[in-house]
Order: C-alpha cells, then structure tokens, then sequence
C-alpha cells in the first residue's frame, strides 16, 4: 500500500450553495389610531458587524394615504417597494384614482405569494388609512401571508419592541382602576411619543438598530393636527390640506 | 403583445411555466394587462389555469427553497415562515362546528396571537389553517374565486365534495414543492352538513371528526371523550371550546385565543372569540376550565 497526502480539498469536501441572501439589520414599527397611523422604522444599514450606511430609508409613502415599511435584505425591499409602487402607478392611469389601502395589502400578498418558490427575504408594514376613515396596520410574513392589526414591530429588535407595545397599546398584563376601563385607542401625540421611546430603547439594547429613525404618520381626511403640534420638525409631504395628509418625523438616534 | 397572441391561442403550453428573468419575454409578461386588468391580484396565475411562479434558475429548487426556509431542519436559516397551530372541526345533528386557536410562531417566537386560521371562503365554505400561513390563506383565497365562477357557470353553489377536490388537486400539482399546508374545509350543501380534510401530501378525506396541527393529539383527547352526533348546539360549541382550550393549555405552539364558528344550512356564523387563559380562570359560562396548581 502506498503511502499519500491528501490535499486540502480532499480532505474536506467543500459544498458550494447558491445564497441570495443577507440580512442588513434595523427595525420597522407601525401604530393604527382611530383616525391616524404611524408608521416608522430606523435608517441604520449593516451586514454583519459593520455599518453599511447611517441613512437608508426602510419607510415609503405609496400614496397619500399608504406607507410601506420593508425590512430584512434591504436589495430585495427596495426592488418589492419599486414594484409595488410601478403597480399603485399603473391603477391610477386605469382608474383615475388611487387604489384603496386594503386592495393595496391584497395587491403585496399576490405579488408576495408569486415569489413562492424564491421569496422576497422581506417582511413588510403597510399603514394608513382606509377608505372609511379608520387607521390601519396590515402585517405581512415573507410569502405573503397578512392580517390587518392595531400595531406590528418587526425585524431585529421586534422581540424587544413588540413585548412593550403589547403592554402600551394592548393593555396586556395590565388591570385597569377598579370602576375604570383601558381606552380602545390612543391619542396620536401619545402615539409618537410610544414610537420614538421604542426605538431609542431598541437602539440601547441592539447593535444593528440605531442613527436615525423617520416617523410617517398620515392624518384621515378632515382630521386637523391636533397631537402633531406639539412636535417641532414636522415636515409635511402632501400639497394640500384637503384629502389624506401625510406627515414625516425624523429624530437622531445613538450613532455607537 | 405575446401575452395577446397566446390568450387567443389554445395550443399554448401546458407546463409549469417558470418566469425566467433571462427570458426576453420576462419584463412584458409581468407589465402584461393581465397583472393589473380585472385578473389583477391573480394576474400570475394565468387564464388558461396553469399558473406560474418564478422559480430560482438553480438545479434544484426545492431543496434552495427548503434551505432558506425550512426552519424545523435548520433554525438558522433566514426567511421564517410562520408554522404552529391547532384546528378542529365536527360535524353532528347541528351541523358543523369549527375552532381555531390563534397562535403563530417563528421558531421559538410567537409571532403572533392573533391569527385568523378560519378562513371564510364564501358564506356556506370556511378553511381552516394549518401549516404554512401564505398558503392556506392564498390558495383558500384563490378557491373562493373559482367557487364563484362554478357557481356563474352552473347556477347553482358548489358542493363541498367539489371544491375541496378542486383545492386537493390544485396542492397535488405542486406536490413536492413545498407547499405546507393542513385544511378542512366545511360547509353545508345538498347533502347536508360536509367535512373534508385537504394536505398539501394530496390527502383529501371525508369524515365526522378532524383536528390538525401541533396541538390536535390534545384536541381529539377532549373532542372525543365529548363527542355524539346528537350534540345540542350549545353542547357542541362548548366541546370545540373545550377542545381548543386543551391545546392551548398543553402545546406550546398553540394558544392565546380561540374562534369558534358554526355551520347551519343558511350558511355558517361566527360564534366568538374566547382568550385561552381566560378560559383556563373562569370558563365560558361559570366553571373555569382550569385546576389550581399544587405548590406545597
């Protein structure tokens, strides 16, 4: 018997697979009101340890009155925001106006659901208002399963924001004053306030969460911006003060 | 202009399709009007009933699509799809009675408690949900459609024997894929109150008494200690309770609350929606469900 070294490669058979995919970190949030909602997310972008850019939106406006929030592998969130968007732009040139926002949670679970077999690594939040006047929050997995909810943290430090607006926005675990009940829906100045406490906590306790965070909030038709006041900074997006109005927050957040 | 061509045509081609974007045909097929006219969210799905999908150009699909995605065989990997559940349906005098719970998880993660897993399909069909969420709330979306068109064509509604061979086969051409998907659906027709359980393996069985999910092995514990079929219909509501409740107390991939529906010949009601804990406190109608736990 002959006595040999086995090369490197022998000895260890390397598998080579075929990998689409990375996770670039940061966290979305969105809160419906009666007659509001909130959405927002942070600006940070990393792989890995390192932080790829301070200031990558994660929330867009569709429409005047839909925000999508996409996180997971930012490539594919901004392609699926670009395709969504061609979409809401083809129905307005076929129907003259823009398409309502449960249509447009119907519209990103097909075209969710048409990448099957090579999902879209993204989970998206769409919020704003729907065509009775109520605020909304629809929540979608990456294979386009969604339920339209009262609030929805997801992405990295979902397991640290969600638990908080369970106990803030729910109520869980918490037994109100005897003769007295918790409210069904939170006051928007109240709202905001919730929103950026969540996202400096989150960015306390979670490396890939932090620099900035922008707030969308959209107001239903004819509601004034009673609760927005009182934040100075606020930039509005739509031209006109009839119809849905569409507001943007931006905050810095730690930058370690 | 292809797409115009081939609706007209009826020798266009009979496979699994895959959208291929080096196909030069790819953008068009997409900004085709059949993605944004009145097929709209369907557009993928095709009008010749064969749909579509866009399908990674590797050897081997199923197994790339099984390592991003499989997380009871890799908890590591990236893309979560939401799994966990337990449902029940049985049929009696009254007719049917569905129960859900509504948890749904990301691995360890509850990533939701409140989850519609009955799905309403047209007011005399409901599917329940077990397995991967997006595919039972599509598919049992899309069947909602064509039962609509059954019902245009044929004057009258389908039975429940027919669409839930229409969803079994719809799942079986996609058969190794990686559907998951466990579902019965329910519904009252000409022959009475029908159950029907539908898998993703192609499974389709007509029977009295069914629970799937994590939590069924707890559920039929209860269901059929309870079960007759001359149930009164606060009887029967009550076992489904029960039921859901069992599995929400002992699977830890079940709980938070539970839905309950039934099915009547006008069609089905939903009955409510109970927290499991406070079903394990105080009951439903006075007894609490639950006992004490010993500490000393």
């Amino acid at each position: 018997m002959s006595h040999y070294t086995r090369t490197q490669s022998q000895q260890h058979p390397t598998q080579r697979q075929f990998n689409p995919y990375t996770e670039n970190g940061g966290t979305i949030l969105a809160i419906a009101g009666a007659d509001f909602s909130v959405i927002a997310g942070d600006t940070r972008q990393s792989e890995g340890y390192s932080i790829q850019t301070r200031y990558a939106p994660k929330v867009f406006k569709l429409t005047d009155k839909a925000v999508l929030a996409v996180n997971g592998f930012a490539a594919d969130g901004n392609m699926f925001v670009k395709k969504v968007k061609q979409r809401l732009e083809w129905y307005r040139h076929a129907h003259s106006k823009d398409m309502p926002l449960r249509s447009i949670a119907r519209l990103i679970q097909t075209m969710l659901y048409a990448q099957r077999f090579f999902p879209y690594y993204v989970y998206n939040i769409l919020g704003g208002i729907e065509e009775d006047g109520t605020g909304a929050v629809y929540s979608f997995d990456p294979v386009g399963s969604y339920e339209r909810e009262a609030c929805r943290a997801a992405g990295s430090a979902q397991s640290l924001v969600q638990p908080f607006l369970d106990n803030q926005i729910y109520f869980k675990n918490q037994t109100p004053v005897l003769g007295t009940s918790h409210p069904t829906h939170l006051p928007l100045r109240h709202v905001v306030q919730l929103v950026i406490d969540s996202f400096t906590s989150a960015t306390e306790r979670h490396i890939e969460v932090g620099d900035g965070v922008e707030l969308y909030i959209i107001l239903a038709r004819g509601r004034g911006t009673q609760g927005l006041d009182s934040f100075k900074d606020v930039q509005e997006l739509t031209p006109h003060a009839e119809g849905e109005r569409l507001f943007v927050l931006r905050r810095e957040l730690k930058k370690d | 202009m292809n797409t115009l061509v081939s609706r007209f045509t009826s020798s266009s081609s009979t496979e699994l399709k895959a959208l291929d974007s080096r196909d030069p045909d790819y953008g068009e097929n997409e900004a085709s009007d059949i993605t944004w006219g009145s097929l709209g969210g369907f557009g993928n799905l095709g009008l010749n009933g064969i749909p579509s999908f866009n399908i990674p150009t590797v050897p081997d699909p199923t197994a790339f699509l099984r390592l991003h995605t499989d997380d009871a065989a890799d908890s590591s990997c990236r893309i979560k799809i939401q799994h966990g559940t337990t449902t029940l349906a049985f049929r009696f005098q009254g007719g049917v009675i569905v129960a859900v719970d509504s948890r749904a998880t990301a691995g360890s993660y509850i990533a939701s408690g409140t989850v519609k897993k009955v799905i309403e399909i047209n007011p005399h069909l409901l599917g329940t949900m077990a397995g991967g969420a997006a595919d039972c709330q599509f598919w049992e979306t899309y069947l909602g459609s064509q039962c609509r068109i059954y019902e245009l064509r044929n004057r009258e509604r389908i039975s429940v024997a027919a669409a839930s061979k229409y969803l079994s086969n719809l799942v079986y051409s996609y058969k190794g894929m990686g559907l998951s998907m466990g579902t019965m659906i329910c519904g009252w027709d000409k022959t009475g109150p029908a159950i029907f359980y539908v898998d993703s393996d192609g499974t389709r069985l007509k029977g009295d008494v069914f629970s799937v999910g994590s939590g069924s092995t707890f559920a039929y514990g209860v269901l059929d200690q309870g079960y007759r079929w001359d149930l009164t219909d606060e009887e029967a509501q009550e076992l489904g309770r029960r039921s859901i409740y069992a599995a929400g107390h002992r699977d830890a991939f079940s709980g938070n609350t539970c839905n309950l529906y039934h099915v009547k010949e006008d069609g089905w009601k939903f009955i409510g929606n109970y927290d499991i804990t406070k079903l394990h406190y105080e009951g439903s109608q006075g007894a609490a469900y639950g006992y004490d736990q010993r500490t000393q």
